[in-house]
């Protein structure tokens, strides 16, 4: 009895102190993982997701590309950071049996092409040319904001290609190849101007290895489905649209993409070890040698995703309230034009008097305590939800609110 | 046998003329052809100074203070080398890698006070000292004035040795000795201008990353306009109504920032209002001071979905810098962050390099409980200001280095840049345009070097022209000190040379390697070659027969 409780009390010692190492390298863990975030020297990140292939047969390139797309944009990378180009159109070809989607697991689980895609070079302008001007930056003046790639020195890149190829080269829409000693040429003119601080290619094609043989310019990390001399494969069929949904490279990248969140800590290594020979009948290759750090502590959203550094804000500068500086500057002499007012875009406070409670959240409206409103003011408030929402929102949120708002008024008996 | 004489000389001399004739049209084949055939089909290089451009590579800056050093009376140490007035230099050099050195020279003109000076100085605080010695100089862009006042003087603090004013003076007391104020001279002229390390940051591109801190990565790079975003953030607009007076406070607190930093770039500013627009993040509740907190290692995550509805990518194609003020829901309030250490975060924001600042304000509740709903809340526009401000400040490089101690660095007030704040900016950017143009040109001119078929156009040509010379006149003027001139040729340079490296026309022509050469031009060059050469190898070979002949009929 009496050897017992020591021994229990050394227990419940050796547990505490346990405990304690495990809460201070949990707490260090965070510390580091904070100090880490300056330690890849990116403030921001782009990404370059170019499918060359068209063609109704090609479906899968598209499908291949808006699965990366897909990824990167869940993972953080917004829209005006993201250039996407794809050569033909499969959501709205006359042969899909599905309009507006764009499918990558049979039996159509999964919609890639989804609410928001934002397309920047599409069907014809898909070229050699406009893709190394997209890398290099010589754009005519006139080309929009969306369609330049906009990096500087603190970004890191993800450049994934996708379509036909063979052994030095990349077919683009069936009538001109990229070869992979422009490609390298392209990526020194990069670095040259430091339009980047890091770069990963990923390039899903047959014989992929090979275009990214001749790289010379520092800090870029690439991947291909196969080696030289062998095919990449794709995936599978769906009966019902009648061609293949995706690549295999692709598609085992997806399910591995689908389980990191910005805040995952996985490094560039679980990704050469996607889809092995079994899975995928080609070698999938990569190459290291040109990258500066270790890929045991390249984060997978380094490049797939976009998380941003920030410091807090320690001073302030204090400003005198009471000078007006106002009077110093001669007022400039303007037209006497008619002022221009900003349009009530949604009288909120509105339209919440009259209708109620009204909670928007995430465009799904929930009516509490109705009871009060008359009826002459509930059909007031359908005609002004329903006139405001068809002028100012997009036809997305207005197929989901007419049915709640006609759902609503039905039940409440008007 | 006379007419088989005749026949053989006949069917000599014929040919005699097919040789003739097949030689000449080799002739004109080589002499005519072949140039010709070079000519039309080279492509169009207009002249570059590649020599002038590859003197550019090694860099070799010499910066150029003026500085003028006043003694006040009873001020002047016992052991000065020389009666004043006297000019004196300092020198150093240093030597950043093979391509790069900074050699710096601060000229000091020391001369004693003039009688308004001495006035000026027996002001009653230090910072109308300092006001009425800004009216008396015409203190030139890049220059300094240091007012040396007796060790005993009570203009200044007790315990304080220096005080740097708002515009380009600094007051500094004597000190103990010759050397005491040479070591202090020295200090407040590194703090006022630039120091190697500032100088360094400013040329990331030629050294290796590991000698950079990160305030190396948060500020903008160099760039001919900037866009600055205001938003409002409301996510429950049910519960607020925010107002603020954004107009106001940007034309009476932000533009004359601007205004002063209008030489350095164009600038444009617009602000928006946008409701229901959440953080990423879920903030977590903390009983001990019923409010709740974001911790440091969620507010990564806090930008991103934001960014997308913030319309940046409408704006123009300069770099755009979002400052978002944000004001929490009903439920959430209040919301502080948490530092790394637990400690609640005094002014509530926080940046991100190269991006912006995000600050949350909080609101009361509302007094009654009966209170309607929503609530008008009119946003104090000083507290918020004061904060983008310091937040403009970091992100464009103007940051208060580590003060040492004995040093009084007078605040900027509402004017938010000091005079000599504004001078270490020029001459970090300075030297950072020099350097930028150095890349894009010899980049440029290797470039056009390896790849032969890329067509060179004469305005190209001109842009490079006007880019080198600027670059030259930039590094004389940054030799002799006019910090003015220096930083507008600067940034001349870097306006041609983006100008020049980005047209549109570079692009080189495809690929073709050698194989594909050959195949282009073999059906067009054989059917033509060949008869030539065949007849010249046969005349080569009846020539050898001829020479043979002579010596076997002998």
């Amino acid at each position: 009895m009496a050897a017992a409780v020591p021994a229990a009390r050394w227990a419940r010692a050796a547990a505490a102190l346990l405990l304690g190492c495990c809460g201070a390298a949990l707490a260090s863990g965070v510390q580091d993982q904070a100090e880490q975030f300056f330690k890849s020297g990116h403030t921001n990140n782009w990404a370059v997701l170019v499918c060359t292939s068209r063609f109704w047969f090609n479906y899968r390139h598209v499908a291949n590309t808006l699965s990366v797309y897909r990824s990167v944009k869940r993972l953080g990378i917004p829209d005006s950071h993201i250039v996407l180009m794809l050569a033909d159109d499969m959501a709205c070809n006359p042969r899909n049996p599905k309009p507006a989607t764009v499918f990558s697991h049979k039996n159509m689980e999964l919609n890639v092409y989804g609410d928001d895609v934002e397309v920047d070079y599409r069907s014809y302008e898909v070229t050699v040319e406009n893709f190394l001007r997209v890398l290099t930056g010589r754009i005519p003046p006139s080309t929009p904001r969306s369609k330049r790639l906009l990096s500087d020195d603190r970004s890191n890149i993800l450049i994934y290609m996708t379509g036909h190829g063979g052994n030095g080269f990349l077919k683009f829409q069936d009538s001109e190849e990229i070869t992979n000693v422009e490609l390298a040429d392209a990526f020194e003119q990069m670095w040259q101007k430091r339009r980047y601080n890091e770069l990963l290619f990923i390039i899903d094609t047959c014989q992929g290895a090979s275009m990214y043989e001749r790289f010379y310019s520092p800090n870029i990390m690439a991947l291909a489905s196969s080696q030289v001399g062998e095919d990449s494969l794709s995936h599978q069929p769906d009966l019902g649209i009648g061609v293949h949904l995706m690549d295999r490279y692709t598609f085992y990248v997806l399910e591995f993409l689908e389980e990191i969140h910005p805040a995952s800590q996985t490094n560039m290594n679980d990704l050469f070890q996607v889809c092995p020979k079994s899975l995928c009948v080609s070698t999938p290759g990569h190459r290291t040698d040109l990258f500066q750090r270790d890929p045991q502590n390249v984060l997978i959203t380094d490049f797939f995703g976009s998380v941003r550094k920030v410091e807090i804000t320690a001073e302030t500068i204090s400003l005198d309230p009471n000078l007006s500086a106002f009077e110093s500057k001669p007022p400039k002499d303007e037209l006497a034009a008619e002022p221009l007012k900003y349009a009530e875009q949604l009288p909120v406070a509105q339209i919440i008097h009259q209708c109620g409670d009204i909670a928007v959240l995430d465009s799904v409206f929930l009516w509490n305590s109705m009871e009060e409103t008359s009826a002459h003011d509930m059909k007031k408030c359908k005609t002004i939800l329903i006139d405001h929402f068809l002028n100012i929102y997009s036809y997305k949120f207005f197929k989901e609110i007419k049915l709640c708002v006609l759902y609503k008024i039905g039940e409440a008996g008007i | 046998m006379a007419a088989a004489a005749a026949a053989a000389a006949a069917d000599e001399a014929e040919k005699a003329r097919g040789r003739r004739a097949a030689l000449s049209f080799a002739a004109i084949a080589v002499v005519l052809g072949l140039p010709l055939w070079w000519k039309t089909t080279e492509t169009y290089r207009a002249a570059l100074p590649y020599a002038d451009i590859a003197a550019l590579g090694e860099l070799s800056f010499q910066l150029a203070v003026p500085v003028a050093v006043v003694f006040a009376p009873g001020s002047q140490p016992r052991d000065l080398p020389r009666l004043l007035p006297f000019r004196d230099t300092e020198e150093k050099e240093t030597l950043l890698n093979s391509r790069t050195s900074i050699a710096s020279r601060y000229e000091m003109v020391c001369r004693s006070t003039t009688a308004q000076e001495e006035a000026a100085l027996g002001a009653a605080t230090v910072q109308e000292a300092d006001a009425a010695l800004h009216q008396l100089q015409d203190a030139s862009l890049g220059s300094l004035s240091l007012y040396v006042i007796p060790e005993t003087s009570l203009l200044l603090p007790q315990g304080i040795g220096v005080y740097v004013g708002k515009h380009r003076s600094a007051l500094v007391r004597a000190g103990q000795g010759l050397a005491a104020l040479r070591a202090r001279l020295q200090q407040v002229m590194q703090i006022m201008s630039f120091t190697t390390s500032s100088i360094t940051a400013a040329l990331s591109d030629r050294m290796p990353a590991s000698q950079l801190g990160p305030d190396a990565r948060r500020h903008f790079k160099s760039s001919l306009g900037y866009e600055i975003t205001f938003s409002l953030l409301n996510p429950d607009p049910k519960s607020h109504a925010v107002h603020w007076d954004i107009e106001g406070a940007v034309s009476r607190y932000v533009q004359p920032f601007l205004d002063k930093l209008s030489f350095l770039a164009n600038f444009s500013v617009d602000s928006q209002i946008l409701y229901y627009a959440v953080l990423g993040v879920t903030p977590r509740f903390d009983k001990e001071s019923s409010s709740f907190l974001l911790s440091a290692h969620s507010l990564p995550h806090v930008i991103n979905p934001v960014e997308a509805r913030l319309g940046s990518s409408a704006a123009s194609l300069y770099p755009v810098l979002n400052f978002l003020l944000y004001v929490p829901e009903r439920s959430h309030s209040p919301l502080y962050i948490q530092d790394k250490d637990g400690a609640l975060v005094g002014t509530n924001a926080f940046h991100s390099p190269r991006w912006g600042g995000i600050m949350v304000y909080n609101v009361e509740g509302p007094a009654a409980p009966q209170a309607s709903l929503p609530l008008r809340v009119d946003v104090d526009m000083v507290r918020v200001m004061e904060v983008f401000l310091a937040q403009l400040r970091l992100l464009f490089g103007v940051s208060r280095e580590v003060q040492p101690p004995e040093v009084l660095l007078e605040s900027p007030g509402n004017e938010g840049l000091a005079d000599w704040e504004l001078d270490r900016l020029l001459w970090a950017r300075t030297v950072e345009n020099v350097a930028t143009v150095s890349t894009t040109l010899t980049s440029l001119a290797q470039l056009l070097d390896k790849i032969g078929n890329i067509v060179i156009k004469d305005d190209v040509a001109s842009e490079v022209y006007r880019a080198v010379a600027a670059v030259q006149s930039a590094m004389a003027e940054l030799a002799v000190g006019h910090l003015h001139s220096a930083f507008q040729a600067s940034k001349e340079a870097v306006t041609s040379s983006e100008r020049a490296f980005f047209d549109p026309s570079l692009l080189h022509l495809l690929y073709f390697p050698d194989d594909q050469k050959f195949a282009i031009y073999i059906p067009l060059f054989l059917p033509m070659a060949v008869p030539i050469l065949l007849s010249l190898a046969k005349i080569f070979r009846e020539a050898k027969q001829r020479k043979k002949e002579p010596t076997k009929t002998d």
